[in-house]
């Protein structure tokens, strides 16, 4: 059980080798990272991630949990940040170990879609001219049905 | 019981926590209660379908129970990952 919730950056590549090296009788790592994506056009100048303490790492933890359930896991890492990050920072990373491919790249790929829709992160982008809150998408909560 | 809001319901309402004294036993109850204080709460809760609740720190409905709560938060539709 691994989930931080931090303001400081990460180094996705230190981070990744630590993990993968932890995994002595594991096969696969899938890792997943998201970047702040700067706005073509406009200009992000800012990204702000808003959270809600002790809410967040509960949220984080049930779902890594719900992941343990379904799929047969090694370690579990999950990263999120919060607070003022530029275009091009890394946002959060997951990563997940497992015998085989399979188990790494689905539990992956579901860890992202609940944390997308039910972790309590809220992003806000600033641009010169503007300040938006990020819409959830649709989509987003439609995804959770595939599972 | 404390009262949390996060993101533009934060903003709209203008503080990011109040504690509150309800009788209200639903979620429901107590949104109504906060509605019918300014104007500023009514905007925020105009639209429930725009929001989310939990309380104690777990995901719930609107209709949810207030019994033995100690922390009601509301806030959009989450944006993580």
């Amino acid at each position: 059980m691994s989930v931080r919730v931090q303001q400081a950056a990460f180094d996705l590549g230190a981070e990744t080798e630590a993990f993968a090296n932890a995994q002595a009788d594991m096969g696969a790592v899938v890792t997943f990272t998201g970047i702040v994506r700067d706005l073509p056009g406009v200009g992000l100048d800012r990204m702000v991630i808003e959270h809600y303490p002790g809410m967040t790492e509960k949220a984080l933890e049930k779902i890594e949990q719900d992941a343990r359930d379904r799929w047969s896991l090694g370690d579990v890492l999950i990263i999120h940040r919060y607070g003022a990050l530029a275009p091009n920072e890394r946002i959060m990373m997951v990563a997940t170990a497992s015998k085989h491919r399979k188990d790494a790249f689905e539990s992956a790929e579901f860890l992202m879609d609940y944390l997308k829709s039910r972790a309590p992160f809220w992003k806000k982008e600033f641009t010169g001219a503007s300040a938006d809150w990020v819409a959830a998408k649709d989509e987003d909560e439609a995804a959770l049905t595939r599972w | 019981m404390d009262v949390l809001y996060f993101a533009w319901v934060r903003e709209r309402i203008g503080i990011p926590k109040e504690k509150v004294d309800t009788n209200a036993t639903t979620v429901a109850e107590l949104v109504d209660e906060l509605r019918a204080r300014e104007e500023r709460y009514a905007a925020a809760f105009a639209d429930l379908s725009a929001l989310r609740v939990a309380v104690d720190q777990e995901l719930t409905d609107f209709d949810a129970p207030l019994a033995g709560a100690r922390e009601v938060a509301f806030f959009p539709p989450m944006t993580g990952g």
